[in-house]
């Protein structure tokens, strides 16, 4: 038997909705699920935020959504380039549906220090 | 020229049989299967059906001649052979709009599966479909939040919603309960859930429950930094009570409730899912005692035709059975009243049981539940088979975990996880389901001892209502 280690106390316990019960994405996973979205016809688009503010609906975009943006390498490079902006932020990618009006999918890039 | 009264006894088919009848945009359509008594002719029983179902009774009488019953008058316009089945058919009536009230699936099945349903003349009789024209549908409530609407209060996207189910189902005490609670939301749950006969017993009553279950909810989130819910389930002896449970669940900030639609009743699921609407309210549907109606295939009301009810009547989940789990279901046709929760228009599409197009207009769609016997090895077939817009309940597939609750949802959320990036990658979960999760078992000790508890478990009992297939 083993003890679930999660607490109030421990920034460890925090979680960010998809994808954080895994290890973090290593580059070529982080690809192929970016190449996923494109293949979708969702729009890909960046946000960060301060870790403390992690818990709202609204985080800060980077840029616009990336409207009709299909290369991988493109969003690769504008997701780094909000996490060295931003080193301490959580940034999540996500993939906006526009027929459905709703993210398809969305899921934390970099991970900041959680609080 | 005017009609004169002749009183007396007249064939049915005389009015109600019109096989050159070509139903209108705006008639709400239903397909029965009909067992006859021996003997009695099928057009003699289809209009019986159309008769008995809409304006018509045993004889004919003088203020029939008031009216225009030839406009208000069910049609029975078509008869068809049921597949591999000679003891019935199936009969399709169409039903002028104006028989039924607007925004009432109470007014709609008090005549459709009404009196009908014990007339002599038949041996048995099941409604297998309703179209529901989008005229009739825009004069429905329907789902309080939606799907989309509901991804976004609670923060969930591309990927399905995790529930449990509390057990046992019935005898903890409230603070009992909501530990139960507090540990599957801490391990990565997005709901835990009221079964569906807790309601306010004595060694638990709604109050206290509510209330220790809301701090189990929000200690989770503080925890976790995720948004969590718990179907509080307001069901009640009557529907003032139903709603005063309801108001209180909404002042202590809970984001999800939860009724009993068939048991409860639809004139009360009706009224608790526009009252969900005008506060914000997400509403969990459970259908206790549908298989009452739907799984003898000869007679009472298919499942995707109560999905329909619902969809009109509103809720934002309902249970749509596994497929692979321990409780009845066949995977075409649940495929197929999947689609009719969620899809804004559905194809006929008789391999699926689907009899007519249904177009729901701008009517959000439902979620499905898949939810009894199912726990972490199930999880490759249920991401594929259900895709993103579903919850998937483990109840003892999360409590029975070695380790606990949380234990248990930690392994469950693993798994999803592990499958919708695999999904995403473009494998083939039924076939690699295996090797995807005993690859995130190795970062996961709680997973892997999920798949040591269960792996020995199948259900595999042949269903009881099938899809109607030839067999000669």
């Amino acid at each position: 038997m083993q003890d679930y280690q999660s607490s109030l106390s421990n920034p460890d316990s925090r979680k960010f909705e998809t994808f954080s019960y895994l290890p973090n994405l290593d580059a070529e996973q982080t690809r192929t699920q970016i190449q996923y979205i494109v293949d979708k016809g969702w729009n890909p688009s960046i946000e960060h935020t301060e870790p403390e503010n992690a818990s709202g609906s609204y985080w800060y975009m980077w840029k616009l959504p990336m409207f009709g943006e299909t290369d991988v390498d493109a969003i690769l490079t504008e997701l780094e380039n909000c996490h060295t902006a931003h080193p301490n932020n959580h940034v999540r990618l996500l993939g906006l549906d526009n027929f459905a009006q709703c993210a398809g999918t969305s899921m934390v890039i970099y991970r900041g220090a959680t609080v | 020229m005017a009609k004169v009264y002749d009183a007396g006894v007249k064939e049915y088919r005389e009015t109600y049989w019109m096989p050159d009848y070509t139903p209108k945009e705006t008639d709400i359509l239903a397909c029965f299967k009909v067992t006859p008594q021996d003997g009695v002719p099928r057009e003699e029983v289809a209009a019986a059906v159309a008769a008995e179902s809409s304006t018509g009774t045993w004889t004919t009488v003088w203020t029939d001649l008031l009216t225009d019953l030839d406009y208000y008058k069910g049609r029975a316009y078509a008869i068809e052979d049921v597949p591999g089945d000679d003891t019935c058919f199936y009969a399709f009536i169409a039903y002028p709009i104006d028989l039924f009230e607007e925004g009432s699936v109470v007014n709609v099945m008090t005549s459709l599966v009404g009196n009908v349903f014990g007339f002599k003349a038949l041996r048995a009789l099941r409604l297998e479909d309703i179209r529901f024209p989008v005229a009739y549908v825009m004069t429905c409530n329907g789902p309080p939040q939606g799907i989309q609407l509901e991804r976004d209060i609670m923060n969930k996207y591309g990927r399905p919603l995790l529930g449990c189910t509390i057990k046992p189902k019935l005898g903890l005490s409230a603070k009992n309960y909501g530990r139960a609670c507090y540990e599957g939301l801490r391990g990565g749950l997005d709901f835990t859930k009221d079964d569906e006969n807790v309601n306010s017993q004595p060694f638990m009553r709604w109050r206290a429950r509510f209330d220790f279950v809301q701090e189990a909810i929000e200690k989770a989130e503080a925890e976790t930094g995720e948004r969590k819910g718990h179907y509080l389930n307001v069901t009640a002896p009557t529907s003032d009570e139903m709603m005063k449970r309801a108001e209180y669940a909404k002042e202590i900030g809970t984001p999800i409730i939860m009724h009993d639609y068939i048991t409860g009743g639809w004139a009360a699921n009706t009224q608790l899912a526009q009252w969900c609407q005008d506060n914000g309210m997400l509403l969990h549907i459970h259908r206790a005692m549908h298989a009452v109606l739907d799984r003898n295939p000869h007679h009472g009301i298919h499942f995707r035709v109560l999905t329909k009810i619902l969809r009109l009547s509103g809720g934002d989940h309902l249970h749509s059975g596994t497929v692979v789990g321990k409780l009845e279901g066949d995977r075409d046709a649940t495929l197929g009243w999947i689609d009719i929760m969620r899809d804004s228009y559905i194809k006929e599409d008789r391999s699926r049981g689907i009899f007519f197009d249904q177009d729901w207009g701008s009517m959000p769609g439902v979620i499905p539940v898949a939810s009894g016997g199912i726990h972490v090895w199930h999880m490759p077939a249920l991401v594929n088979i259900f895709g993103d817009d579903s919850v998937l309940q483990f109840g003892g597939g999360t409590l029975g975990h070695p380790w606990g609750n949380a234990a248990g949802a930690a392994a469950n959320r693993v798994a999803v996880e592990a499958c919708v990036e695999a999904r995403n990658q473009g494998r083939e979960l039924e076939k690699e389901g295996k090797d995807i999760l005993t690859t995130a078992a190795k970062h996961s000790p709680e997973l892997a001892a999920a798949m040591d508890t269960w792996k020995e478990i199948k259900f595999e009992f042949d269903t009881v209502d099938k899809i109607d297939v030839a067999h000669k």
